[in-house]
């Protein structure tokens, strides 16, 4: 393929939520909202598990599953679907809560996350689970698969996308800058990265563990067309994904939208909490989030 | 380095070392019969029949033979850059999408650097993924770090996946169209260049999966793959000339192991041995050693192998000498064993 004549230049834009339509933030919003609630649901069956990440990352996967991602929720294997590879296994709680408000999984199949003989693991397996596209778990790998996707959609003359969902935690690996440089080297305009910057990792903050900053100017420097978003904001991620999706070509940049989220958002209890890896929530306490998650989006909804 | 440590023989300094010579230093016999990249042109061959073959590479197209599939469909080759993570990883994603890759580079780092990447993209989901790894075994001078002594004791345990230790250009021709035609993952054990041509002169086919008895003998029966198939034809021979009759049963498929067959050859009076390019850990001799043991043979099997030990730097001859898997020190060990 050559590459050698297409614009070389990354590009941070400006997000601007100005031209997104309020409709369309308000049905993501409360897909958002189903989606934190499926999840709290699903965390109290376990009594503990990855519930802080799946509020934090719920409007991403709201966006892309509600606002973007082309599918049949029929036949998740539809030949002209997009592709949502879920790199972060352990945050299949929230991607399940993103499949069941897709139609993809039954609702009430969520109660059955990480029991025995589920379809639902705590850790996201393509054997198991309808509209789960990738094993992941092992980070660093879903970027590596979704370049191979990508370059065989694209020979096979398919139109269709692929996202994939990495946190930044996975930055650490160094698979993920191999699949960084060679969708760049491939012109892989039908990929599409997209990073939940939560600032934590199983061992601490970020920034303690193993600096990824400044992660704009890297992506930007691996030749990615490159936005940084507010992840918990629904109007920009929206606007965001406008953007890559206006850049999508059969031979062009790679898109990463980097969103900033905040660990258990929209249940303030969780919000402030010391914040963990494995966040611990008490059996009395899961009312009381549901409570609070209810309230804020209905307050917000009413303002 | 070796565990050798006094000085150096200054009494045979006149006589001149061998050189190590190129990275992929040929194992072929001056006079022996020889292909020219089997691999990549058997890869060409089934590309055209099978529109869904594509071909990978982790900067190691020239030395894998895979610039041949690449010259005949650059549309169909991808270069990954030495980027092995990123090599195997985007091989999941393109048979993902229904295509049959075929993705290249030293078995060194396909077993030991992107191993995670075959086990859980690939071979869990049991996708069929077709790994190609150049310098199996003791088949460069370079020294541990291109030398993959271990790659089979690594990729044995790997579920689902298939592999090949090819012996010559007879088996790697015929390999290539049954491993895109199967489903599921294969690791084929890669030789390259003037590979040597051996088995036209029996009467034999590969079939993945399959042993095959190449000669029988009454004394001694020899259980081997890969290039060690052909050291165990010219033991055979060699043999001969002792009065020793000696059978050939060659095992390409490494996993799932025909242990049908190698017990039916094993179970007699004849001593049994093993020989394989590979760590005496892991390999062809465990493979063939844990069949016997499970079917309650009670049988000794004599291992022809690699030490468990990183090996040499050196001249191919020299080091297959030192290393045991040269046929003068295969027959002195048959007589040895034979008293």
């Amino acid at each position: 393929m050559p590459v050698s004549n297409v614009q070389d230049r990354a590009t941070q834009t400006g997000v601007s939520s100005a031209d997104v339509p309020q409709d369309r933030i308000e049905r993501t919003s409360a897909a958002a909202y189903r989606i934190r609630h499926h999840a709290l649901n699903m965390g109290e069956v376990q009594g503990q598990g990855y519930v802080g990440q799946a509020l934090g990352a719920a409007d991403m996967l709201a966006t892309v599953y509600g606002d973007q991602l082309r599918f049949r929720a029929e036949d998740p294997h539809w030949e002209a679907r997009d592709r949502f590879l879920l790199s972060t296994g352990h945050y299949a709680i929230g991607h399940y809560a993103a499949l069941a408000e897709a139609g993809i999984i039954p609702v009430e199949e969520l109660e059955t996350y990480g029991s025995d003989d589920s379809r639902l693991p705590m850790s996201g397996m393509s054997t198991y689970t309808p509209g789960m596209e990738i094993s992941g778990g092992s980070l660093g790998h879903g970027l590596s698969i979704a370049v191979g996707m990508a370059l065989g959609l694209r020979y096979q003359g398919s139109g269709a996308r692929v996202y994939n969902f990495l946190s930044d935690g996975e930055l650490d690996e160094g698979s993920t800058w191999e699949a960084a440089m060679g969708a760049h080297h491939h012109q892989l305009g039908n990929l599409t990265a997209m990073v939940d910057i939560n600032a934590l990792q199983a061992d601490g903050k970020t920034d303690t563990v193993l600096r990824t900053e400044p992660v704009t100017e890297k992506w930007a420097s691996f030749g990615w067309y490159t936005q940084r978003v507010d992840g918990n904001d629904v109007g920009a991620l929206l606007a965001a994904f406008d953007n890559a999706a206006a850049q999508v070509a059969a031979v062009g940049r790679p898109s990463v939208i980097l969103c900033d989220t905040k660990v258990g958002r929209g249940v303030p209890l969780l919000e402030e909490r010391e914040k963990a890896h494995f966040m611990r929530i008490e059996e009395h306490e899961w009312q009381t989030c549901r409570e609070q998650l209810t309230a804020g989006y209905e307050g917000k909804a009413s303002a | 380095m070796s565990a050798t440590t006094e000085a150096p023989d200054t009494t045979t300094a006149a006589k001149p070392k061998l050189k190590t010579s190129a990275m992929i230093a040929s194992f072929a016999d001056p006079d022996q019969k020889t292909a020219s990249a089997p691999f990549g042109h058997a890869l060409v061959k089934a590309a055209q029949e099978n529109d869904k073959i594509v071909g990978l590479t982790a900067d190691l197209g020239k030395y894998t033979d895979m610039h041949i599939f690449a010259k005949a469909f650059p549309e169909r080759f991808f270069q990954m850059g030495m980027a092995e993570q990123l090599l195997f990883g985007a091989a999941a994603g393109l048979a993902e999408t229904g295509l049959v890759p075929f993705a290249s580079t030293y078995s060194v780092f396909a077993a030991r650097r992107a191993y995670d990447f075959l086990c859980l993209d690939a071979a869990e989901p049991n996708l069929n993924v077709n790994i190609v790894g150049g310098l199996p075994g003791l088949t460069t001078g370079y020294g541990p770090s291109h030398q993959a002594t271990e790659d089979m004791a690594i990729f044995r345990g790997m579920p689902n996946l298939t592999i090949v230790d090819p012996c010559d250009s007879i088996d790697i021709e015929q390999a290539v169209p049954q491993l895109a035609a199967s489903e599921g993952p294969t690791y084929l054990r890669l030789l390259r260049g003037n590979v040597p041509t051996v088995l036209d002169e029996y009467d034999y086919t590969f079939e993945l999966g399959k042993a095959k008895v190449l000669r029988g003998g009454n004394d001694v029966v020899f259980i081997s793959s890969g290039l060690m198939t052909i050291r165990a034809l010219q033991a055979a021979n060699a043999l001969a000339a002792h009065n020793v009759d000696v059978a050939v049963v060659h095992t390409p498929t490494i996993k799932p192991f025909d242990a049908a067959t190698v017990l039916a050859e094993i179970n007699t009076d004849r001593l049994a041995v093993t020989l394989e390019n590979h760590s005496v850990v892991g390999g062809l001799f465990e493979t063939v050693a844990s069949a016997v043991v499970t079917a309650g043979l009670g049988k000794r099997v004599v291992p022809v192998a690699l030490p468990d030990q990183f090996l040499d730097a050196g001249a191919l001859p020299t080091l297959h000498d030192r290393y045991g898997l040269a046929v003068d020190r295969i027959v002195a060990k048959v007589l040895a064993e034979l008293g």
